[in-house]
């Protein structure tokens, strides 16, 4: 119970508290960067501006002085009630996922993760649609014909593209053979040669491949077993998120702000909060999924262990490793947050038409012939096939 | 395994007392000053003449009755796709069969036009 507890403390002020403020400054300084502006620069504490890290600081004290807002003929508790929903999925996702191995102390063992469930990728998708009520009843409840657009819009393109997201993971559940994200993880410490299949299928003689080629070896990640899978799934996050390129439920040119035009504070700052806060879920979840999760590539656990351990005695082994495994978990996060602003701030808005084919009409066949094709793959290196 | 969903209720909890925490905090800091014209939805400055309590566009059930079929159908496939190994050839000719009518119903929405927007 304390060390859930601990664990559970550990991964919410680690990305809620830590990594949300500073992507809301990420936002504003890489936008700068790719555009060849300055960005925020302007708050200060005594002319201390700080690079602009000030700037999460002022926006929440800002948004806590605004009015508390309800227009008039608003469902009062539903209106109330759309931003907690909003806050609650992307918050609860963590639990599932994995920051680190399992690491032996002694007598008792230690397993990163708050919640080690069977089915957890279930568990994630069936959380992650609870979000699209929270921008159904904000717009529903505003008694606004933009936010009832806005939610309209963002209802069915989250639902659609539900469909292609769980599909485009099946591919990955059918090589690591779990549902179960420490177990996917753990399954891609591993590395495989490149050239393998040459020595699999008999077409080169002997144990080992000539001229040195034993040695082009990849880490066994998911993007290099599911390269079209990782496309396709990133591509998903990234639309349930309604952040640009996907953002027309609330395109500000179109619909002023969506669903959520008629709220004002600290209740718009949930939502904004929530938005911001799946960036960083999308990417622990893509670097579990399909970045080795906490795995460092080449250098497993017992490599660690064994080496470090014959100087320093095994449990201050133990305790590198788990160290140097957080660290690699967070790099591949941040590498992720990287991506994701780098595609929203590259690409404009997508029509809304645009949305709804590329997910029905372009995607979700994809998402199905890639899906049979691992099929066989599989079947085949397995020599399964009649 | 019943163990593991203690850290899943602390997580909901938690996820409820910073979303009830901070709208509670709002609620104490913020001023409040209305008048008639504030409270009106915001509709650039005009008064709304169309309440927005009106019945949905019938594309968005269209919408939503697609992805009720087909995220139950991909809900088959997880199972399915953990398992895989283990049901082998038999496994992937019976999901083929499976996917068949779903894969019909796609084209079939297609032709008809619900895929248009």
């Amino acid at each position: 119970m304390t060390i859930v507890l601990l664990k559970l403390i550990f991964i919410v002020a680690v990305i809620v508290a830590g990594m949300l403020p500073l992507i809301t400054w990420t936002e504003r300084k890489q936008s700068a960067v790719m555009q060849d502006r300055i960005g925020a620069n302007r708050a200060d504490i005594l002319g201390i501006t700080a690079l602009g890290l000030l700037h999460p600081a002022a926006d929440v004290l800002k948004l806590f002085s605004k009015e508390d807002f309800v227009p008039e003929g608003a469902n009062r508790v539903l209106h109330l009630l759309a931003p907690v929903i909003a806050i609650v999925p992307p918050i609860l996702m963590l639990a599932v996922i994995p920051y680190g191995g399992t690491y032996r102390f002694g007598e008792s063992s230690l397993s990163l993760v708050v919640a080690d469930i069977d089915w957890g990728m279930l568990y994630v998708f069936a959380v992650g649609s609870i979000a699209t009520y929270g921008a159904v009843i904000a717009g529903w409840s505003s008694n606004n014909n933009w936010a009832l657009l806005g939610s309209m819009r963002a209802s069915a393109q989250m639902i659609s593209y539900e469909v292609t997201m769980g599909l485009s993971l099946v591919g990955l559940f059918m090589v690591a053979g779990s549902l179960r994200l420490t177990e996917i993880a753990a399954f891609q410490d591993q590395s495989f040669r490149l050239l393998g299949f040459l020595l699999h299928f008999g077409w080169v003689q002997g144990e080992l491949l000539p001229f040195g080629l034993d040695l082009l070896r990849l880490p066994m990640w998911g993007i290099f077993l599911q390269p079209l899978g990782f496309v396709l799934f990133l591509t998903c996050l990234m639309a349930e998120n309604k952040r640009p390129p996907f953002d027309a439920p609330e395109g500000d040119s179109e619909l002023i702000a969506g669903y959520h035009m008629e709220y004002s504070g600290m209740r718009f700052g949930l939502f904004y909060t929530a938005e911001f806060l799946e960036v960083p879920v999308i990417g622990a979840l893509i670097a579990t999924l399909f970045l080795g999760g906490w795995s460092i590539p080449f250098l497993s656990q017992e490599t660690i262990i064994t080496f470090v351990g014959a100087g320093f005695g095994e449990g201050f082994a133990t305790g590198l490793c788990m160290l140097l495994h957080v660290a690699s978990f967070l790099v591949k996060v941040v590498f992720m947050i990287w991506l994701q602003m780098a595609i929203r701030w590259t690409l404009p808005r997508f029509r809304y038409d645009q949305v709804m084919d590329l997910c029905w009409k372009t995607m979700l066949p994809l998402s199905l012939a890639n899906v049979f094709a691992t099929g066989v793959v599989v079947l085949w290196v397995e020599g399964l096939l009649p | 395994m019943q163990g593991e969903f203690v850290g899943v209720l602390l997580m909901l909890a938690l996820a409820l007392l910073i979303a009830g925490g901070f709208l509670l905090l709002h609620r104490l800091l913020s001023p409040r000053r209305d008048f008639p014209e504030k409270l009106e939805p915001f509709e650039c400055g005009e008064r709304p003449i169309v309440s927005p309590k009106q019945r949905f566009s019938v594309r968005f059930y269209l919408v939503a009755m697609l992805f009720v079929l087909f995220d139950l159908e991909v809900v088959f496939f997880f199972p399915w796709g953990a398992l895989f190994r283990e049901l082998g050839f038999y496994g992937l000719v019976v999901m083929a069969v499976f996917t068949v009518p779903m894969v019909i119903g796609l084209v079939y929405e297609w032709r008809k036009g619900a895929l248009e927007w």
